[in-house]
């Protein structure tokens, strides 16, 4: 028995640093440096404790699945050294400005052309912050999603997890294949070791680009995206507010400050 | 004029204030339909006609609850059918934003998730989004399909513009993946007896700066004087001092109140992504030097064991 582990991860701009849009308003990468979106390290950690429980039943293979610019194999590299298996990176130039419907399109191909158990996912992209891919994923693929999970497990061919939602908590069970998504709740992501970067540089990482996945350049990219963003203005600066240091009158400052704002 | 499907979120029939400030929204656009699924669906009826819902369609069935998310795509779906809408607006909860990329999916349209504001346009509703922490607004189309637009609490005013809100029930036939995904066990949250968080006017929030659980009786008391709900940063999430429902900021909740106080917290990038869109920010905190300083209209360096006490004693007294 078998078990293949694709987990999608996205390359991002890292959120600290000044994040802005290109001019074709697209989001710039060539600004700011890119990282392995950390909220995709809680569905490699997943990924790598499903794998090592589901050791003595046979072989589980994590394969890491980004796409993106030529930079995102930083990202992919990153997951192989915390120990994921291979890597699949997919790039093509008329990816450029792909909304979440091409890339779900994408992912979806590529997921099928590696093979796969279990496709887990991030909680949401950091740049983005749609959270909803991996729902279209399963949408895609046909099969269930599994989402939002603060914990997971795999046995039997079920899928089991806790989805803690705004009015309650669930226990979910599906059977594989299957979408899951985790959140930061799911617990830390374990840093790569030296030897884990060490060995990860050996690590084999495929390249495909669109036609590898019989994809349409129109079916992508900017001119392909469903939706098309007209504007994009930076915020202005919150006028500077009044700053005041409590010498025992803080609180009372602050209630004044409040009821002239009418919140008393 | 065209009609425009609301998706309602409700509890038991109760209907929740961002599904009526859709409702403002969807009045933009054109006439308001809404779909209710689930236990007391009908009973959304009156609230909806309230504030502006031509026509009601309801369903209930065992499924919405026993199942995962797709029996609810399916129920929309049917909708989206049976009326041919301009768009389709859900509220951006997590569970309705991934009923809105699922439909957008099957009826092959863009999706556009957590807008801010919505307004007719030539080519369509414009959608205002607040990206990168907030530090841009966007202004964005669905520019395939019919546009699947979910939008964040307390993004427009909700209005009374009584409509004939008749019910009429929905037709749905569950797809074979419907059952995909089975809800095993529901725990529901109890209630704090404070303000959902999300839809609250006043939010009042405590960070590390608290040091510990006990210490958030504090905040509470605060909250308690203004009638505000109780947020936590990540921080004081993870040290287990506060319930991670409670937690604002990128991967907690996005909140946008008429007032936000934060107390203790120093106002990370991530903590910023769920509270920067609040009216007014106001912040405690004993370092001068901290970053949440930035966005305040109104901050007090110092101790917040001996501002916030004094500041809810003093709202109290005012209060009379
Ligand atoms: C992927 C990712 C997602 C994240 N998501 C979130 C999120 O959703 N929400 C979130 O909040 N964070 C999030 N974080 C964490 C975020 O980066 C910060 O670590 C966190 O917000 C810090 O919380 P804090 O401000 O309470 O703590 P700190 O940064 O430690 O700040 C505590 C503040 O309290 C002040 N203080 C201490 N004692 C007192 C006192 N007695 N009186 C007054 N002030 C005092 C200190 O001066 C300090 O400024 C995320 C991080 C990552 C990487
Ligand atoms: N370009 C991408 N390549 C690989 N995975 C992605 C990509 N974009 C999004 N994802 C996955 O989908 C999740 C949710 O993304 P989003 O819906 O964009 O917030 C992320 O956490 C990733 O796991």
């Amino acid at each position: 028995m078998s078990l293949r582990i694709v987990v999608c991860v996205k390359y991002v701009p890292d959120a600290t640093g000044d994040r802005h849009f290109a001019d074709d308003l697209t989001v710039d990468r060539d600004d700011v440096d890119g990282l392995l979106s950390e909220l995709d390290e809680y569905a490699v950690e997943q990924a790598l404790q499903i794998a090592g429980d589901f050791d003595g039943d046979g072989d589980a293979e994590i394969t890491v699945l980004t796409v993106g610019p030529e930079d995102a194999k930083d990202a992919l590299r990153k997951a192989l050294s915390m120990g994921a298996d291979k890597a699949v990176h997919v790039e093509d130039d008329d990816l450029h400005g792909t909304d979440v419907m091409g890339t779900s399109l994408v992912l979806a191909k590529a997921i099928e052309k590696t093979g796969y158990d279990l496709v887990i996912c991030g909680m949401a992209s950091t740049d983005g912050t749609m959270g909803v891919l991996p729902a279209i994923l399963a949408e895609r693929l046909g099969v269930p999603q599994v989402t939002l999970l603060s914990e997971v497990a795999v046995a039997d061919g079920l899928v089991k997890g806790r989805r803690d939602g705004d009015t309650a908590s669930e226990q979910l069970e599906a059977s594989l294949p299957a979408v899951v998504s985790v959140t930061d709740q799911s617990g830390e992501a374990r840093y790569p070791s030296f030897k884990g970067i060490m060995a990860a540089k050996k690590k084999p990482v495929q390249s495909w680009d669109l036609e590898d996945l019989e994809i349409d350049a129109d079916e992508v990219g900017l001119e392909g995206a469903w939706t098309a963003v007209d504007s994009a203005t930076e915020r202005p600066a919150r006028t500077a507010g009044t700053i005041v240091k409590d010498e025992g009158e803080g609180g009372k400052q602050l209630a004044a400050f409040l009821a002239e704002r009418k919140f008393v | 004029m065209a009609e425009v499907l609301v998706y309602v979120d409700h509890v038991d029939g109760a209907v929740r204030k961002p599904t009526l400030e859709l409702l403002t929204l969807a009045r933009r656009l054109g006439e308001p339909v809404a779909v209710a699924l689930g236990p007391g669906a009908g009973s959304t009826a009156p609230a909806l006609a309230e504030h502006g819902a031509v026509k009601v369609l309801t369903a209930d069935a065992a499924e919405f609850a026993d199942y995962l998310v797709v029996p609810k795509v399916d129920a929309l779906q049917a909708a989206y059918e049976a009326v041919s809408p301009a768009a389709v607006l859900l509220p951006s909860s997590a569970e309705a934003k991934e009923i809105a990329a699922r439909l957008a999916v099957r009826i092959g349209s863009g999706i556009i998730t957590d807008a801010v504001d919505l307004e007719a346009g030539e080519e369509g509703p414009v959608a205002t989004q607040s990206v990168f922490a907030a530090a841009f607004s966007t202004r964005t189309r669905v520019s395939k399909g019919t546009p699947v637009i979910t939008v964040k609490p307390n993004s427009a005013p909700v209005e009374a513009a009584p409509a004939a809100g008749a019910v009429e029930a929905l037709t749905v036939s569950f797809s074979e993946k419907a059952t995909g995904t089975k809800v095993v066990a529901r725990t529901p949250r109890e209630s704090t007896g404070r303000p959902e968080l999300t839809e609250a006017a006043i939010v009042v929030s405590g960070g590390r700066g608290v040091n510990g659980a006990e210490n958030f009786a504090v905040i509470e008391a605060l909250a308690d004087s203004l009638g505000a709900a109780v947020g936590a940063s990540r921080a004081a999430v993870d040290a287990g001092w506060y319930p991670h429902s409670s937690q604002v900021g990128q991967t907690g909740k996005s909140v946008s109140p008429q007032l936000y106080i934060a107390s203790g917290i120093s106002g990370a990038i991530q903590h910023r992504a769920g509270m920067q869109t609040s009216k007014t920010i106001v912040a405690i905190n004993k370092d001068s030097e901290a970053p949440i300083f930035d966005l305040v209209d109104y901050g007090v360096v110092g101790d917040l064991f001996e501002v916030v006490p004094q500041l809810t004693g003093e709202i109290k007294i005012r209060k009379g």
